[in-house]
Order: C-alpha cells, then structure tokens, then sequence
C-alpha cells in the first residue's frame, strides 16, 4: 500500500465483497434448492433457509437417478466423469510430455514438420469440426466408449508446448553427464527430466483435469447408453424435460456434485493451477 | 530451438512422438480435411451422389438469412461477454491488488467459478431467473420488470450473457491481477509521492502497462465466447427464442445433428477454422511483441 490514509481501502473491501456476494450468489441458491421437495419450489420463490429435504433428495439422486428426465444413478455419471478426467488429464501429460521431449532431445528428418502438425492442433476446438469428428469415431466403433470419451480429446498442442518452454530451460550440462554415466534417453527422461518438471506436470494436471470434467458437447454426441453419460452432460436432459416440470430440486443436488470435484482440485491446488493458466496460454 | 544436447537413435524420436501424432492425425487432420472436402461438395436428396460446386455452399450460407442474422448474434453476444467480463474483472482486480488484508481470502472465493462447467453454470442461472420460479425474477417483477426470457429475446441473450461472464470472470481475474502484481510497486510509489490519487495513479500508471494483457485476454475472450459458451447456449436457450441466442458455434451443430445439412454445415465449420486461425494468429503476434519489451 502506497499511503497510510485513504478512503480507498475501505472502497476495495466494499467491492470485493460485493464481487464475492454476487459470484457466491447462485451457489447459494442451489445449495438451498437443493434441500426441498420440489412442491416447496414450485409454490414460490426459493426460501433462504436450507430445508430438511437434503438427505432425501442426495440420496435419490446419487442412488436412484432421475427417472422423468432420463438420468441414471450421479454415483455412477460421477464415476464416468472421473474416469474421463484422469484419462484425459494423464493421457494429454503421457503424450504431449514423450512428444516434446522428442522434440527438443533428438534430431530427425521431419522434425519442424512433427512439431507444426501438432501446433496446428491447438487452433481447432471439437466443437468447429464436430460432424467429421464424430463420423470419424463412429467408423472406428468407439461410440459408448471410454476410448471414445477420451483418446480424440487427448491430443493438444498445449501440453507439447509447456514442456517443450521448460526443457529448453533445462542445463544441456545435465543431458551430457546422464549420456557420460552411461544413462540411455528413456532412463534420463524418466529418473531426471520427470522429477524436475513435477511442477509443471501439476499445473498442466489441474488444467486438463478441469477441460475433461467439464466437457459437455463431446459425450453429447458420442453416448448413447446410459451407463456412459457423464454428470455434466445430463444436466441438459434434466432441464430440457418435456411434458413435466424440471425437477429443479433435483437438478440443483445433481449440479452442486458435478461441480464439487472441479472446485475442490482448483482451490486444493490454488498456486499450480494459476501457474497452469497462466502459463499454459503463452 | 537453440542447439543442445542430443540423443542419438533413429527409431526412438518416432516412437516417442507417434502416440501424439497417430492421434493427430486421427482425430484432428482427418476431420479438418473431410469438412474441407464436403464444404465443396452437395449430396443429392438419397445422399447417393456428389457433385463438385466449388463455392456455392459458402454463397448460399451468405445468402442465407438465418446465417447473416447468426453473424449478428454472435457478435452482439462476443462483445458483450467480453467487454462486461474484462471490465468488472479489472475492477475486482484493481481492488484485490491495493488490499493487503485479506487479498489471499478475495483470490480463492473469486477463481473458483473457473472449475464450473458450461452446462452447469447455464443450469444455475437458468434456475436464478426462470419465469416462474426464479429468484431474481421475482425481485425484477417487484421493480415492475416483466421477465420471461423463454419468450424474450433480449431477455435471452442477456440471460447467456450474464451466464457466460460470470463462468469466465475468474480466467480475466487471474491475469489481470498477475499483470497488477508484476508492476514495480516503486512506480506507484513515485506517482504517490508526487500526489498522485489512487485513481490518478491507475489510470496513468497500470492501466498502460496493462494494456499487452489487456489485449490478450480480449482475443481470448473472444475465442471463449465463441466456441466455450456452446454448454451454456444449450442448456439455458437452444438457440431461441426464435433464434435470438443462436451463435454460430450453436448453429454448425443444429444444422449437423438436427437439419442434416452437410454441405451447409462443412461450410460453416470451414468459416468457424478461418475465424479460431485468425483469432490465434492474432494472439501470437501480441505474444510476440512481448517478448521484444
């Protein structure tokens, strides 16, 4: 702070809590939703206390599924997203971290060609080339599948670059001591590269975890079966019911789970996650 | 790339990078190339015949009236989400750089909206303002205010809106703090001494060292607002009412799934690639000239 008195303190905090209040303002509303029985709902606006529905609507909702709109079991939509996330967060580190590494530690015919094939990745979001992409994974059977869920979204630029930045950073000194001893390229990227990127593997980890959890048109298009959707993809199908009332009661207890495990990874690991965005997007 | 140490091997780098590349070339290449193809491309009615039209595809989404109107959409829609989300993250960013108590506390409960997904937060504020049992809907009818934004395209559109900013307010938060943060506190410091208000001080000092993040987290947001806000888009509206939400990130996937327009709808993803290309270009040449500051 620059002065000692000033009537722009008190103003900062005033803002921020207002920011805060308003930002906080919707998770409010369907933490407390969540808590009654959808008559209470329908009769008039949202009370501001929780009410004693909680448990009840939890529990059908994690074990039972919402059967007007088409929604299996959260435990299990919960366990398909968790799925999705790991795999595309681990499967996108696992691939883009060989492929820099590639790149930065050998040379070969078709190296800058390797290098801007996969740069051009990173221009084009699933949803631009949708209907190709989709025919795509329909001809390899991979429709309903974990396969399908994951493997064309693990392929992205983003990752190839943040690792290639940082070995490019690391002291050639240490790939030529390795060499020296003895160590071969898989050894030296494995028991020294690895261990000394761990930051920006979590950064990149937190990022990816996020970008999987919470795809919403790929399971759109490519599940069918029940058992494969996701927790964010039936939030649609719930409030897009037809002939019926939303169970919004109901609908509020299945987005507050789907955005609990995000949430808790991003204020869990609050500092990799800002080194991720920020440099992820260089 | 800057000589360094290097592994010997013929076989390894290939083996190393062909998981990243089958994928690649699989998923990304492929598809791009094929929407390419069949944008040039009509099929007959049975879908048993094609014939090569050069452009036509392309002249008759430009004559096509729901086409030019989503054009419009999108572009309202992108620089309301961006221009409201950059100016109220600033703001907020402004305010959490002078506090010194607190600061820590102020970050975590304004980035966490970030981990919410498209689809939920569009189910949050769909439910906040419903017609009929929204709770803001029913402070805006006690201001007179008749809110139904499933008949109400204005009402729509500002309904995403306000969806969309709040999902992407934490993202311009981070970097405009970041930014804040990395100017020289001696700088301000100078500026107070020669009687420099807060205000004077902003607006003379950060907000032009500002600017680079500024700048790039307008393209970004443009991007977001194009392409990220699809979830939202589907679950609060589906495009309507009568089209008024319907961006073109919306349309290129009813036309596909719904109206099975393939021609129409390759052409259209070719436009969304040029738009993305041209979005990224533009990114990287800011990246570019900060690197010579």
């Amino acid at each position: 702070m620059v002065e000692e008195r000033s009537w722009f303190t008190p103003l900062a905090h005033l803002v921020l809590i207002l920011g805060v209040g308003v930002v906080a303002f919707p998770l409010y509303v369907t933490l407390i939703a969540s808590t009654y029985d959808l008559t209470t709902l329908l009769r008039g606006r949202v009370p501001l206390l929780p009410g004693g529905e909680g448990w009840a609507n939890y529990a059908q909702v994690l074990g039972q599924g919402i059967a007007s709109g088409g929604a299996p079991p959260a435990a299990i939509m919960l366990l398909n997203s968790l799925v999705m996330a790991l795999g595309i967060a681990l499967g996108k580190i696992a691939i883009s971290l060989t492929a820099a590494y590639a790149i930065v530690y050998f040379r070969f015919p078709l190296r800058m060609t390797c290098f801007w094939l996969i740069f051009v990745t990173l221009m084009l979001p699933v949803e631009v080339r949708i209907l190709p992409t989709y025919k795509v994974v329909a001809d390899l059977g991979l429709l309903d599948s974990y396969t399908g869920l994951i493997v064309p979204l693990i392929a992205s630029a983003t990752g190839t670059f943040l690792f290639r930045q940082f070995f490019m950073t690391v002291p050639p000194e240490l790939a030529e001591a390795a060499r020296m001893d003895g160590a071969g390229p898989l050894r030296f990227l494995w028991h020294i590269l690895l261990p000394l990127a761990r930051n920006s593997v979590a950064a990149l980890f937190v990022i990816q975890f996020i970008y999987g959890w919470n795809q919403y048109l790929w399971p759109l298009v490519i599940t069918t079966k029940q058992s494969y959707y996701t927790v964010v993809l039936v939030i649609s199908r719930l409030v897009n019911v037809v002939d019926v009332a939303p169970s919004w009661n109901l609908i509020m207890a299945v987005a507050l789970l789907a955005m609990i495990p995000p949430v808790i990874v991003v204020v869990a690991m609050q500092r990799w996650f800002v080194k991720g965005l920020v440099e992820t997007e260089k | 790339m800057q000589p360094r140490a290097i592994f010997p091997g013929k076989l390894t780098p290939y083996l190393l990078l062909a998981p990243q590349l089958a994928v690649t070339l699989v998923f990304f290449v492929w598809p791009a190339f094929q929407a390419m193809q069949q944008s040039v491309l009509v099929e007959d009615a049975f879908g048993l015949s094609t014939r090569f039209v050069w452009f036509e595809n392309f002249a008759r989404l430009f004559h096509d009236p729901n086409y030019l109107h989503s054009i419009a959409v999108t572009t309202v829609f992108s620089a309301a989400v961006a221009g409201l989300g950059l100016a109220l993250s600033l703001l907020l960013a402004v305010m959490a750089d002078h506090v010194v108590r607190g600061a820590g506390v102020y970050k975590t409960l304004l980035i966490w909206p970030y981990a919410v997904a498209p689809a939920v937060c569009g189910a949050l504020w769909g439910f906040l303002f419903d017609p009929t049992i929204g709770e803001v809907t029913f402070f805006l009818r006690a201001l007179g205010i008749d809110w139904n934004y499933i008949q109400n395209g204005n009402q729509a559109l500002l309904l995403v809106v306000i969806a969309a900013t709040w999902n992407q307010l934490s993202y311009n938060f981070i970097f405009f703090l970041a930014g804040l943060q990395a100017i020289p506190k001696s700088l301000m410091e100078a500026a107070a001494i020669d009687g420099a208000g807060p205000a004077r001080r902003y607006a003379s000092i950060a907000f032009p060292l500002l600017s680079p993040t500024g700048f790039f987290l307008l393209t970004v947001n443009v991007v977001y607002a194009f392409f990220g806000t699809f979830g939202i888009i589907d679950v609060v509206t589906k495009g309507g009412p009568a089209m008024a939400t319907d961006i073109m990130v919306y349309k290129v996937y009813s036309d596909s799934f719904r109206a099975l327009d393939l021609g129409g709808s390759a052409a259209q993803s070719v436009i969304l690639m040029l738009v993305v290309i041209a979005l990224t270009v533009l990114q990287f040449r800011y990246i570019e000239r900060k690197v010579h500051y």
